[in-house]
């Protein structure tokens, strides 16, 4: 291990893989620092969707290395245990239990034991029930506790899946088009909350909405076919040609 | 630990069901054995197995009904583990027929010796003991379950394909028991039962006793089913029903979480077996039969899936009505039950128990907005109220 890996939070190099001869990643690499909040854009197809199923070890890669936390190697991992060492995942379309109440999405979210045996005889203690509260009143969502989550709107499910993921406890959080669908109000409080879910933890944003990347005013990543295109801030990635060519211009 | 599982945070609904539940088995063999014949409250001699039938049954959907209503495990093979569940019963009853038959072969039951074996198979050492059949009627579905959901849910096999293999699997069961050499009496499976526990199968009281045993072995299934629903494990369960794979980003083990249910449900449903099988006093291949599994669907189905007392009811109804129309109608018994099974999908997709709670929650709804409404326009009642006083004076003047 380099000293690159071990003081990177998350790590890809030279990540490939293809789907019957089409190349959807294509030696991507790139790293994310603790505590970096990243945005990453680029065209459909561009492969970023690929890219956070690799991490999550949903796809494996046919070539490459990932590492987590500097030497965790999570081509070697499935979901259940990549989510259990503190990957979060937030889905393009807002995916939460719809036949449970607010509160039982994030009680079964809640970082706690998952076996079959723990979950059977599970009992909500005090401190537990504090930390829900707590997780509710961030996403406010406070009021709906006792809703099920069936009956909340578009962007109130994307918020109950955030809420999800903080409960969760991840160190990497990452999140596909959170702001797909969103008024423009709620659009500007997600950026204000990610930007606040960012100060205690990595997250990497996947996003096509260049307004609310320039609201996160943070590095941006531009993927294309497969592989980094350009990296830096949003004007710099913006006036890259190759980017314009590519994504923007288009 | 266990015992606050079971007995806390039940739902009225579950209790009051188990309540009544118990109090069938004690009423329907005191109506049956006390009360004189001549009186409207005796329960005939023949209707006490006919009901124990339909609580079997009523267990089996019930069984069905935690891997497909919670977690969305379309099984159409749960008739398999109710067969093995009777089977394992079935060979302890051969057992106890002794040198009763009608070769008298002490040891040997009759279809073998007619087959000209010399000795007994090695799988049937034990089933002369009551507790070895009991403990089999449990083993033999449940090892069953978790070594076919073991390879079926790590593959992530799931819809479809699923319900496709545990089809495959109850009709491979069926050809493997018609043949004769299995050992376990070819297609005309284990009859002519003599005792259970040292008593006589036919007698009256014996019937009231295997009536009163299922009524509270499907009392007791349903208070582990409502204690399972409701711990943090079923909440899980159904989230693996509704999005499975926000389940496994959160980090749950999806296909450990699916392989204890369908083992305990593989149980139950051997269970409702085993105590069939006295009841009816046969046991044959034809209850390995696919069609078998898929009524099971249909009255879970019609009861209401995802609810505990909807297949309960479900199977009762269906099955009371398939005793009333075979006896009518012969002939057109499956086509009533396919109407019935199109006829539920389409206008009762929650079933009858499930439409009646979402009417019911409706109508609640409907109150409280009632009550609301009231309570603003009295508000608004005496707000007017409240000004007509203070311009009063100033009328006056």
């Amino acid at each position: 291990m380099d000293a690159k890996t071990s003081r990177s939070l998350l790590y890809l190099d030279g990540v490939s893989v293809s789907f019957d001869g089409f190349k959807a990643l294509n030696s991507l690499s790139f790293v994310v620092e603790p505590g970096e909040l990243r945005a990453i854009i680029g065209p459909n197809g561009a492969g970023k969707t690929t890219m956070m199923d690799i991490i999550t070890g949903k796809t494996r890669p046919d070539s490459g290395q990932v590492f987590f936390n500097g030497d965790i190697d999570l081509t070697k991992k499935d979901e259940a245990d990549i989510a259990q060492l503190g990957i979060g995942r937030k889905f393009q379309k807002p995916t939460v239990f719809e036949s449970h109440t607010v509160w039982d999405n994030i009680e079964l979210a809640l970082n706690r034991k998952r076996g079959v045996f723990s979950t059977l005889f599970y009992r909500l203690t005090a401190e537990d029930k504090v930390r829900i509260e707590e997780i509710l009143e961030t996403v406010r969502m406070t009021a709906r506790k006792d809703d099920l989550a069936a009956n909340l709107s578009h962007g109130q499910k994307q918020w109950l899946e955030i809420g999800m993921l903080l409960a969760q406890e991840p160190k990497l959080l990452l999140v596909d088009e959170p702001v797909a669908g969103m008024t423009d109000a709620e659009t500007a409080e997600t950026a204000i909350l990610l930007k606040e879910i960012a100060k205690t933890r990595s997250v990497v944003v996947v996003e096509h909405d260049m307004g609310f990347i320039r609201d996160l005013g943070v590095k941006v990543t531009c993927l294309a076919e497969g592989s980094v295109l350009a990296e830096g801030s949003i004007d710099f990635v913006s006036n890259d040609p190759k980017v314009i060519e590519n994504y923007l211009g288009r | 630990m266990i015992t606050q599982m079971l007995f806390s945070q039940h739902e009225k609904k579950t209790v009051w069901a188990v309540c009544l539940i118990l109090l069938a088995a004690i009423l329907v063999p005191l109506a049956n054995l006390l009360i004189p014949e001549d009186s409207v409250f005796h329960v005939p001699g023949y209707l006490v197995p006919l009901l124990g039938k339909y609580l079997c049954y009523a267990l089996l959907a019930l069984a069905l009904d935690l891997v497909w209503g919670y977690c969305g495990i379309l099984s159409l093979g749960h008739g398999a583990f109710f067969a093995l569940g009777g089977y394992a019963m079935g060979m302890y009853l051969m057992r106890q027929i002794g040198d009763r038959g009608v070769y008298a072969n002490p040891l040997l039951p009759d279809f073998m010796v007619f087959l000209n074996w010399q000795e007994l198979p090695w799988y049937w050492y034990g089933f002369n003991h009551f507790a070895f059949a009991a403990l089999m009627v449990l083993l033999v579905p449940g090892l069953l379950a978790f070594g076919f959901g073991w390879f079926a849910f790590r593959s992530r096999v799931t819809g479809v394909y699923l319900s496709i293999i545990t089809q495959a699997m109850t009709y491979a069961l069926l050809l493997a028991f018609f043949r004769n050499e299995m050992g376990f009496g070819g297609n005309n499976g284990l009859t002519d039962f003599k005792e259970i526990l040292g008593f006589n199968v036919q007698a009256g009281g014996t019937r009231a006793a295997l009536f009163a045993a299922t009524a509270i072995a499907l009392a007791l299934a349903l208070v582990l089913s409502s204690a399972i629903v409701r711990s943090k494990y079923g909440k899980v369960l159904v989230g693996v029903r509704d999005a499975e794979s926000r389940t496994r980003f959160l980090g749950y083990r999806v296909e450990n979480m699916k392989l204890f249910i369908f083992t305990v449900s593989a149980m139950m449903a051997g269970v409702a077996g085993a105590l069939y099988v006295p009841q009816v006093g046969i046991i044959n291949p034809g209850e390995f039969a696919p069609a078998n599994s898929i009524e099971v669907v249909i009255w879970t189905a019609v009861g209401g899936r995802g609810t505990l007392i909807g297949p309960i009811i479900g199977a009762i109804l269906v099955n009371f009505g398939k005793s009333v129309f075979t006896a009518a109608f012969p002939e057109f018994w499956l086509f009533a039950l396919g109407a019935l099974f199109v006829a539920t999908t389409l206008f009762l997709p929650k079933g009858v128990v499930g439409t009646v709670q979402q009417f019911l929650a409706r109508r609640k709804e409907q109150k409280q907005a009632d009550a609301a409404e009231k309570v603003y326009q009295d508000k608004a009642a005496a707000r007017a109220e409240s000004r007509l006083a203070t311009l009063e004076p100033l009328a006056a003047e």
